[in-house]
């Protein structure tokens, strides 16, 4: 089956308005006879949900977590982005556009990214009208900072805690359709299989988390807006519910997996502190604006960072990469700081942490401030007080994270940091419209593959969750189920939703049935072992092949050791988290053949194999400019299906920052 | 940081669902580190329970980085332990020390019934907002962003009411069960912000009503919720959401009350 | 609670500063004068009406309040935080409310009731100063007297504050002022008050 990506022809600029200007479109009264399901409620689905709701459609969402309000878009730090150019630093569509492209080292589709950025604008306006307190300046306008490196000042933010305003804008966006009655609102269910009738996506089995009981719905479409897998790493930034079972299950169904392989591993994390440990936390990229990098000269050195004199410390970012220093990419941070604790200068307890240290930065402003203030002749200790002063303002809310965490008070100590599984660009495939190749199954947000190519640029990821659920799909939604207005609601008790519902049925009795010895949390460490060490920031065929043929071995070891207390109708988390584990195996599996069909480094993908002699992710453009789309054929059987990636204005380069 | 190990002996409430009588069991857990946090104490706790084939002790958690709202425990007596300005996700082993008792409850309050063990239902909470929390913009309705300059101070104070997390720690403490403070706050956001204003009166009563019909204790100015309340909501907003809801009522026409 | 409260603190502020005539040491000269008015002014006596409604009310009000807030808790928690989280006054206020009600019935009874009988069955007023200083000479009604006066004081330090927070008048510039003056009216009323029976049981007034 050859894939059709389905963009618009003509010029890149005008594609999403052509499109917008000549797409079918559903009469209101044909709307409310149309329903649509939507799993999960972050920033895609929420967006989605309450955008289609408004639309007059008859909508259903689901979501794991308690309250739509927890999902975990929420912990997004930084910012989001949107060319507006507030600033006057000459940004634009296109440059945002171009950055993405570059940034996700050529492995993004033009046309989906070129629209991302067309509508990030429209995105800030109407969180503003939503009532998203973006951090303002004294003039009373939006305020903007720079992130992840880039040149011009597009990044709007409220505090650390972006995520979660925007997120909770989308939330009461979407109670507000609930109580008008467009959105029917199910928390604590979780999806279990999709429903397909005539080859096109009908429904879902979902089972309610608190009794147990399968349930069948019913919808015209089906959007999964269910975010990312990283957990299958075990260890990630990702919340502990976070999973690919939604995914999966559409995988299953015979929608295509885009790139699995891409995941893109942060640089600034909070070091692994023992076997206990359950996940990961993320410090703000933002971070890197004014922290140095360092690891001692001095391999195994086990004095304490502050008693290490300066002549003995190697700021190694700012060694390997003078222009850029301690600001280069995610994935390029996140590779430096491993090769120095492979080689056995890491710093802590542990040896897998390098410092990230706020001295310099305190003094720099601490002297600033001591100008401002006309102290001229300060001594050290004031300056150090001033400069403190400074740095928490700018970032206490991180600093106070720290302490919590580790104990330790990085104004005094540097912090130790390390990088950590936070986001995976790869996902479901989808065309422009954002379908699945199962008709009717869409995908939004992070469960789909689409814009980012192999490395994401810090605060993009919710300007595509919000791209997506706010004005992408409520147009392509449109344009499809306007052939559908006259297929009636079928009922539930439909020869597919039963068969599909003994399917989901006799998986849970299956699992339930082993009484093994292990349990769930057990496997999913293993699991994330192979993983983060075989399919982790390096990888290479040798491990890729092992990997592969131990996550069969644990696969089956699963099946017939794991033990899952409790029962089956009631709330039993140990049974939720069995379901999603037994396909973060598959994931895995699937991860690891994409890995390994991917003879190139490009982005967070780094074969060691194909490096150049400095030690830099290198490209093969000739034989690998495509999206690895694979179709399942069966257990452990997947078949790559290539979409070629056209770069008709945005030409591909090696990236360097040297 | 120096870290050690310890022993403890925890007095978990475990309730099989909503409808059966719950009791405390008393568990011991081994070898602690104090690296720990407080959930991942308990991850050691249910493992052990799996390997002993019983039923592990049922909590909600999800982001466990202090951000969604999930966590909720009431430890020895305090809604998400003892530290302040926290959830019980970011609590760290380090301050127990060997040998203590630690007893472990449900969030207790009528409008947030048990579901099992430690997980209350909280969807009382998305009703309220359902009532009013919200600004009535439809997607594609928006001016640009800059178009309306707000004042700082007025979003800065915005944006700390809108900080919420709707754990339901407020309503934990409150030995009167308010959820006050948790209205108060989204009432604050979007009060104090122009995009807000022409909601504004309905917002507050439609919000006060459906806080009363969902069960929750009276406000009686206590100041519990702000003294656990993880992200330092502060009583202010309830002085606010009170202006708010009086002015609205004696301003009758446009409430339709 | 917050209306009915601060006319009850307006009340105290009126009955303080009456009884607080004693003070001249004039053999109660100033304070029958005053008390005479207020017992003989009709706007008083009707503004009196209307004092025991709001009393009434708010006594009514603030059990139901206490009853309700305590019925939404069915299961409570085997441990509590004490101080730790909130002042005990504040988590108090039925049981000081309770107190002082028990010390109004005696007070009353000592003071308004007899008065009023005395005026409404053609006996004319009582020499209410002369009852004082006859009633505080029994050590028992002093013990009873402060421990109304400690209970109002408690009952003032959250009341004062809580009255304007319901009214949404603790606003962020004022909320400190507001504290403030609360605290001092919770102190300085129930001492004046206590300073009587103090005063007439030393021997201090004659």
């Amino acid at each position: 089956m050859p894939l059709n990506s389905k963009i618009p022809a003509g010029p890149l600029e005008s594609k999403w308005k052509t499109y917008k200007s000549t797409c079918k479109l559903v009469n209101p009264a044909n709307k409310r006879q149309l329903e649509i399901i939507v799993i999960g409620t972050g920033l895609a689905g929420a967006s989605a949900a309450a955008s289609l709701g408004e639309m007059g459609y008859k909508v259903k969402a689901f979501c794991f977590q308690d309250s739509p309000r927890r999902a975990h878009s929420i912990a997004a730090q930084g910012g989001i982005n949107a060319a507006k150019n507030y600033q006057n630093d000459g940004d634009s569509t296109y440059r945002l556009f171009y950055d993405t492209v570059k940034g996700g080292d050529y492995r993004a589709r033009e046309g989906n990214v070129y629209r991302l950025a067309e509508v990030s604008a429209s995105i800030i306006d109407q969180c503003v009208a939503q009532g998203v307190p973006f951090a303002r300046e004294y003039g009373g306008l939006l305020s903007n900072r720079s992130f992840g490196g880039t040149q011009v000042q597009r990044t709007f933010y409220a505090a650390g805690q972006t995520g979660q305003q925007l997120l909770i804008g989308a939330y009461q966006a979407l109670e507000r359709q609930v109580s008008l009655g467009n959105v029917e609102m199910y928390s604590r269910h979780e999806m279990m299989e999709v429903v397909k009738i005539d080859g096109v996506a009908r429904g879902i089995i979902a089972r309610n988390l608190v009794t147990g009981e399968l349930e069948r719905h019913f919808g015209h479409a089906v959007l999964l807006c269910s975010g990312g897998y990283g957990n299958v790493f075990y260890l990630s930034t990702n919340a502990m519910g976070s999973n690919v079972s939604a995914a999966w299950k559409a995988h299953k169904q015979g929608a295509f997996f885009g790139n699995p392989c891409f995941t893109q591993i942060h640089p600034t994390c909070i070091p692994v502190s023992g076997d206990h440990q359950s996940k990961l936390t993320l410090m703000s990229e933002s971070l890197r604006n004014d922290g140095r990098i360092w690891v001692p000269k001095q391999k195994g050195d086990n004095r304490k960072a502050t008693d290490i004199p300066e002549e003995e410390r190697d700021y190694y970012l700012e060694r390997r990469y003078p222009a850029f220093g301690n600001l280069v990419p995610r994935d390029v941070a996140s590779r430096a700081a491993k090769e120095r604790c492979d080689e056995g200068y890491g710093v802590g307890a542990s040896k897998m942490a390098v410092y990230l240290d706020f001295a310099a930065a305190i003094m720099r402003y601490g002297k600033i401030e001591a100008n401002k203030q006309g102290q001229h002749n300060a001594d050290a200790a004031a300056v150090r007080t001033l400069g403190e002063a400074v740095v928490k303002e700018k970032y206490g809310n991180l600093f106070e994270m720290y302490e919590k965490i580790t104990g330790e008070d990085p104004y005094k100590v540097p912090m130790r940091i390390y990088p950590a599984v936070h986001y995976t660009m790869g996902g479901l495939w989808v065309d422009y419209e954002l379908m699945t190749t199962v008709p009717g199954l869409y995908a939004l947000g992070e469960a789909n593959f689409s814009d980012h190519g192999a490395n994401r640029l810090g605060a993009s990821a919710l300007m595509q969750g919000l791209a997506d659920g706010y004005f992408v799909i409520p147009y392509t939604m449109g344009n499809n189920l306007a052939d559908d207005i006259r297929t009636k609601a079928i009922p539930t008790d439909h020869a597919a939703f039963v068969a599909a519902e003994k399917e989901v049925s006799d998986r849970i009795n299956k699992l339930m049935s082993i009484k093994g010895k292990t349990s769930v949390e057990a496997f999913h460490k293993k699991l994330g072992k192979i993983m983060w060490e075989k399919c982790g920031m390096a990888r290479n065929a040798k491990g890729l092949t092992e990997a592969i043929a131990e996550i069969q071995a644990l696969k089956k070891e699963f099946w017939s050791d794991v033990r899952i207390p409790g029962d089956i109708n009631e709330f039993n988390p140990e049974l939720d988290k069995a379901g999603r584990v037994a396909d973060f195996i598959e994931l895995g599996e699937l991860m690891c053949k994409d890995a390994l069909n991917r003879n190139e480094s490009c982005g967070g993908h780094f074969r060691e194999e194909y490096q150049t002699p400095d030690g830099e992710a290198m490209r093969q453009d000739d034989l690998y400019s495509y999206v690895a789309a694979w179709e399942y054929k069966g257990e452990s059987q997947e078949e790559l299906h290539k979409e070629e990636l056209i770069f008709d204005v945005v030409h591909p380069s090696q990236r360097s920052y040297k | 940081m120096e870290h050690n190990t310890m022993n403890l002996t925890l007095k978990v409430w475990r309730q099989k669902n909503n409808k059966a009588k719950g009791g405390f069991e008393t568990f011991n857990v081994k070898n602690i580190s104090s690296e720990m946090s407080f959930l991942e104490m308990f991850d050691v706790l249910n493992e052990q329970l799996v390997a002993e084939n019983k039923e592990p002790v049922a909590f909600d958690h999800d982001c466990r980085e202090g951000i969604c709202g999930a966590c909720s425990m009431y430890i020895n007596g305090r809604a998400h332990g003892p530290w302040h300005h926290n959830t019980t996700c970011q609590l760290h082993m380090r301050e127990y020390k060997d040998g203590d008792t630690i007893v472990v409850e449900p969030w207790r309050a009528d409008s947030f019934p048990v579901i099992k063990d430690l997980v209350v239902d909280r969807s009382a909470f998305d009703r309220i907002i359902q009532a009013g929390g919200y600004i009535s913009v439809n997607t594609g309705n928006a001016v640009d962003a800059n178009s309306l300059p707000i004042d700082k101070q007025k979003a800065d104070e915005s944006f700390a009411a809108a900080t919420c997390i709707g754990c339901g720690a407020c309503v934990a403490a409150c030995p009167n069960t308010s959820a006050m403070l948790f209205v108060s706050a989204k009432v604050s956001h979007l009060a104090l912000l122009p995009q807000g204003e022409p909601e504004r009166q309905l917002r507050a009563v439609k919000m006060v009503e459906q806080m009363d019909t969902e069960g929750f204790g009276s406000c009686t100015n206590i100041g519990a919720c702000e003294a656990e309340c993880p992200k330092g909501i502060s009583l202010e907003n309830i002085a606010r959401l009170n202006r708010e809801y009086i002015s609205a009522i004696m301003d009758g026409d446009s409430t339709g009350a | 609670m917050a209306l009915t409260g601060l006319f009850l603190i307006l009340f105290l502020v009126v009955h303080c500063y009456v009884n607080a005539q004693i003070f001249w040491n004039d053999g109660g000269k100033q304070f029958n004068e005053a008390a005479h008015f207020m017992g003989t002014n009709v706007v008083i006596r009707i503004t009196e009406i209307g004092l025991f409604a709001f009393l009434i009310l708010h006594i009514v009000q603030g059990l139901m309040l206490w009853a309700k807030n305590r019925s939404r808790r069915s299961v409570k928690y085997a441990v509590t935080p004490g101080n730790k989280v909130s002042p005990w006054y504040s988590r108090s206020m039925a049981l000081l409310g309770t107190l002082i009600l028990l010390f109004l019935i005696v007070h009353l009874s000592q003071f308004w009731a007899p008065n009023r009988f005395s005026q409404t069955t053609g006996n004319g007023e009582l020499d209410l100063y002369a009852r004082m200083k006859e009633t505080f000479s029994m050590p028992w009604v002093v013990v009873v007297y402060l421990l109304g006066c400690f209970a109002l004081a408690w009952h003032l330090v959250h009341g004062f504050y809580s009255a304007f927070q319901t009214m949404g008048l603790a606003k962020h510039r004022y909320k400190k002022m507001i504290k403030g003056i609360g605290i001092a009216f919770a102190i300085i009323v129930p001492i004046i008050f206590a300073l009587m029976p103090i005063s007439f049981s030393l021997g201090c007034l004659n």
